[in-house]
């Protein structure tokens, strides 16, 4: 009897708590949306979305050059990270050593838990001061931001990619050498072909990480609110004007902030549900 | 005498795929039963039946009647965790838990709240001793069960089942992968044990059967070509099919 | 031929330079901070309090912040994430029920860390007046941190062989007691290396842990006073240039930590492999 009493209530007891992340998930979006959407309706969705000026004081708050921002600053991210990491994975899952793999793989696990102030850090110090001096401007700018991130990047591409790639049938590449083909043709015409879902999964995944950091970039890109010219011009992006202002922000302010973090939300919600929908299909296929 | 289990026309299901045909069979008391047969004809199915195990995998499901000292084993007032307990069961590969010899042996009565250590530790030399594993770890009780040879986790899986003092034991091929002296052990004390228990065993091959049983039951793709002594089924089988299995022409 | 030979060989050359150049980039940011950090380090900036805003004294106060924070947001978020794992791996199948717990954690997953500052500090700060405090930080990380326990944890519970379930259930034992004593023990070293992966995590935070947790550089009196993490502690100094000496030395200490805990971490995964193996 007590027995039976003890199996019901463990099942129950690990179904409420699996309902937490469910929960989390719902609070999260509530208390987010009930506190900025007020401002945003005030305003204007599209004067918000596509508004060019940020004036807190007058209470003006269009977040375009942020948007512009972040857009650019991750696209510049995956330009530099998305190459690296994919030849790094190949190298890891085909050419590396078992004894340069066996240092490879925690160095890069590593590289994924430094904090990232340390790589904002870093990147003052190092990168900023090297594009001031070849090639013009402030030095914090899309660019500086770019490199470090597409550094910040590279644990999520590679593991992940690495992962799809060591996931494929042996027969596939035994076939292709079988062929005639040298090495790396079959990497390039079967095994990246193959594996091409998770890899623009770990694309994507990696682009969601770059869009939503946001201490390592406050330190290297500037923050001016302006649209940039060039990739050498500083920018703000979405994460560092809620990092910047929201030590001081109170009232619509603060409320504009938080509306900030919805647009944001979305669009990490929207990548997000693509790289499950890629690597589902993948399951399906 | 009446038997200790019976099958009573058994029609086993996974998903639509049907496993058994209309099985009927009679599990004698204080005997052994050897059930003989092709790879896929249903054996494994049948085992994991009698002790309800099957309802683990996800799709299976059973049609007919099984009875144990004359009760359906699926009967509103059988628990099924008592009934496993009193219809125990070894499985092909040696599949002792990731922790102590003593512990491995011990984790069926402590299931049934059994704290005591001296109990415990009587049990644990009183199923040991039977599996004929006693002598060879009574001095390493507590160390890991994983690093005995193949065939001494075989037997300390045994001696974890009669641990719990069941009253039938079901045997899906536990000699498979054993080398032959590990294999003449656990014959030995099969012979010993069914003086004390009922015995169903899924042989890894005729000559086993041969050896150790009593009866033997002939299944064929999920039938039951013929059951009958030893001696009778091997020196003269009634069917066609059950003689070209044993002399080896299939299987 | 010769074409493909040659391009094997490019294939191969910026391959390898990419690799190398990653290690490179690795083996600098970590040197550095090493370089200008180790040397700062003693006994006496471990465990003295900051003093003139952290331009003199040590870091005592942000460690014991650090680590405070840190136990409350594992310790709230363990039995969450664990018994979500074991719910999706043990107690249900595969259907509408499980795709939205499992989409519900991917979702936390991708959330940007500042915004799991923004929900913190409206949630824990504002709406149930924690004010700025450990606790608040600490349960924001924990909402953080769920994902990583929940993958973590059901990737454990289903490498254990099906075997050992069998086992436990042809021994007469119920579910319960076939997880808590077969399942359980065998998956805890997996278990054991998202919790500490968890805890580098939390240590690392800083947009979320500056939005909850405030940034007092006093010693902690309570779970409701404000703290100063070390990551935040390192930001500042660094940021608004109050002591690079001190603030290398902060670094380094956070990079040995994560470095020490991504080593036991690969201890108990490569063990638990090995284990599995046999």
């Amino acid at each position: 009897m007590m027995k039976t009493f003890r199996e019901k209530l463990s099942g129950r007891v690990f179904f409420a708590l699996a309902v937490s992340s469910i929960a989390a998930l719902a609070l999260i979006t509530l208390f987010i949306l009930v506190k900025g959407l007020p401002v945003i309706r005030s305003v204007g969705l599209f004067k918000f979305i596509f508004g060019m000026r940020w004036a807190p004081g007058r209470g003006e708050f269009g977040i375009f050059p942020m948007i512009v921002g972040s857009v650019s600053v991750t696209l510049g991210a995956a330009l530099a990270g998305v190459p690296v990491g994919i030849c790094c994975a190949i190298f890891l899952a085909e050419f590396a050593p078992a004894p340069l793999r066996n240092i490879f793989r925690p160095a890069i696990q590593l590289l994924a838990g430094i904090p990232s102030v340390v790589y904002g850090f870093w990147g003052l110090l190092f990168v900023v001061p090297l594009i001031r001096d070849h090639l013009g401007g402030p030095g914090l700018s899309i660019l500086a931001g770019s490199v470090i991130l597409g550094i910040m990047i590279l644990p999520t591409v590679i593991s992940i990619s690495e992962v799809s790639l060591l996931a494929l049938p042996r027969q596939y590449k035994e076939g292709a050498l079988a062929l005639g083909m040298t090495h790396w043709q079959a990497i390039k015409s079967v095994l990246l072909p193959a594996s091409k879902s998770g890899i623009v999964a770990a694309v994507i995944l990696g682009l969601g990480r770059a869009i939503g950091e946001t201490m390592a970039v406050i330190m290297v890109l500037g923050n001016a609110v302006a649209l940039p010219h060039s990739i050498l011009d500083p920018v703000r992006t979405l994460t560092t004007n809620i990092g910047i202002e929201m030590g001081y922000a109170a009232g619509e302010h603060q409320q504009a902030l938080f509306a900030t973090g919805i647009v944001l939300f979305v669009i990490i919600m929207l990548l997000n549900s693509a790289a499950q929908f890629i690597t589902r299909e993948k399951k399906h296929k | 005498m009446p038997p200790k289990m019976a099958i009573r026309r058994l029609d086993f299901f996974y998903e639509k795929k049907q496993a058994l045909f209309g099985l009927s069979l009679d599990i004698p008391a204080n005997g052994i039963l050897a059930m003989i047969g092709p790879g896929g004809s249903g054996i494994t199915t049948t085992l994991r039946a009698l002790n309800r195990l099957y309802e683990l995998t996800p799709g299976a499901r059973m049609e007919g009647e099984i009875l144990l000292d004359g009760k359906s084993v699926h009967g509103a007032d059988v628990s099924v965790t008592q009934l496993r307990r009193r219809v125990g069961m070894v499985f092909d590969v040696p599949t002792p838990l990731p922790v102590s010899i003593f512990d491995n042996v011990a984790y069926g009565p402590r299931l049934q709240g059994q704290k005591s250590k001296k109990i415990l530790e009587e049990i644990a030399e009183r199923a040991l001793t039977q599996a004929t594993l006693w002598d060879e770890v009574k001095d390493r009780q507590h160390t890991p069960a994983m690093r005995l040879s193949g065939g001494q986790q075989q037997r300390l899986c045994i001696a974890r089942m009669l641990a719990l003092e069941p009253e039938v034991i079901l045997l899906d091929r536990p000699c498979s992968g054993l080398d032959p002296i590990s294999t003449a052990k656990i014959e030995d004390s099969l012979t010993l044990l069914k003086q004390q228990y009922t015995i169903v065993i899924a042989p890894h091959n005729v000559q086993q059967a041969g050896r150790v049983a009593d009866r033997v039951a002939f299944l064929l793709s999920g039938r039951l070509i013929e059951e009958g002594p030893n001696g009778e089924v091997f020196a003269n089988p009634r069917d066609p099919r059950t003689s070209d299995y044993i002399t080896g022409r299939f299987g | 031929m010769k074409k493909a030979r040659r391009r094997e060989k490019l294939a191969r050359a910026v391959i390898w330079g990419a690799a190398l150049l990653v290690m490179g980039v690795l083996l600098f940011i970590i040197a550095h901070v090493l370089i200008k950090g180790l040397p700062v380090l003693s006994w006496e900036f471990l465990t003295a309090p900051a003093r003139d805003m952290g331009r003199a004294g040590g870091i005592a106060s942000t460690i014991v912040g650090t680590l405070l924070l840190t136990a409350v947001a594992v310790a709230i978020a363990i039995p969450f994430g664990v018994g979500t794992a074991f719910y999706l791996a043990e107690y249900t199948k595969e259907g509408a029920v499980t795709r939205i717990i499992r989409f519900s954690a991917e979702s936390l997953a991708g959330i940007p860390s500042i915004v799991y500052g923004l929900f913190g500090f409206l949630f824990f700060v504002v709406y149930l007046k924690m004010g700025w405090s450990i606790l608040s930080g600490g349960l924001t990380l924990a909402f953080m941190i769920l994902p990583t326990l929940v993958r973590t944890a059901e990737e454990a519970i289903r490498t254990v062989p099906r075997s050992y379930r069998e086992v436990s259930f042809s021994l007469g034992a119920t579910k319960w007691q076939t997880i808590a004593r077969a399942v359980f023990p065998s998956a805890l070293r997996g278990i054991a290396n998202g919790i500490i992966l968890s805890v580098g995590r939390c240590i690392a935070e800083t947009a979320a842990v500056i939005l909850t947790a405030g940034s007092a550089l006093r010693m902690p009196a309570s779970l409701f006073s404000s703290a100063r993490t070390m990551a935040v502690h390192f930001y500042t100094l660094a940021y608004e240039g109050i002591s690079m000496p001190n603030a290398y030395g902060t670094a380094a200490l956070l990079v040995l930590l994560i470095f020490l805990i991504n080593v036991v971490a690969n201890a108990l995964v490569n063990r638990f492999v090995a284990k599995g193996n046999k």
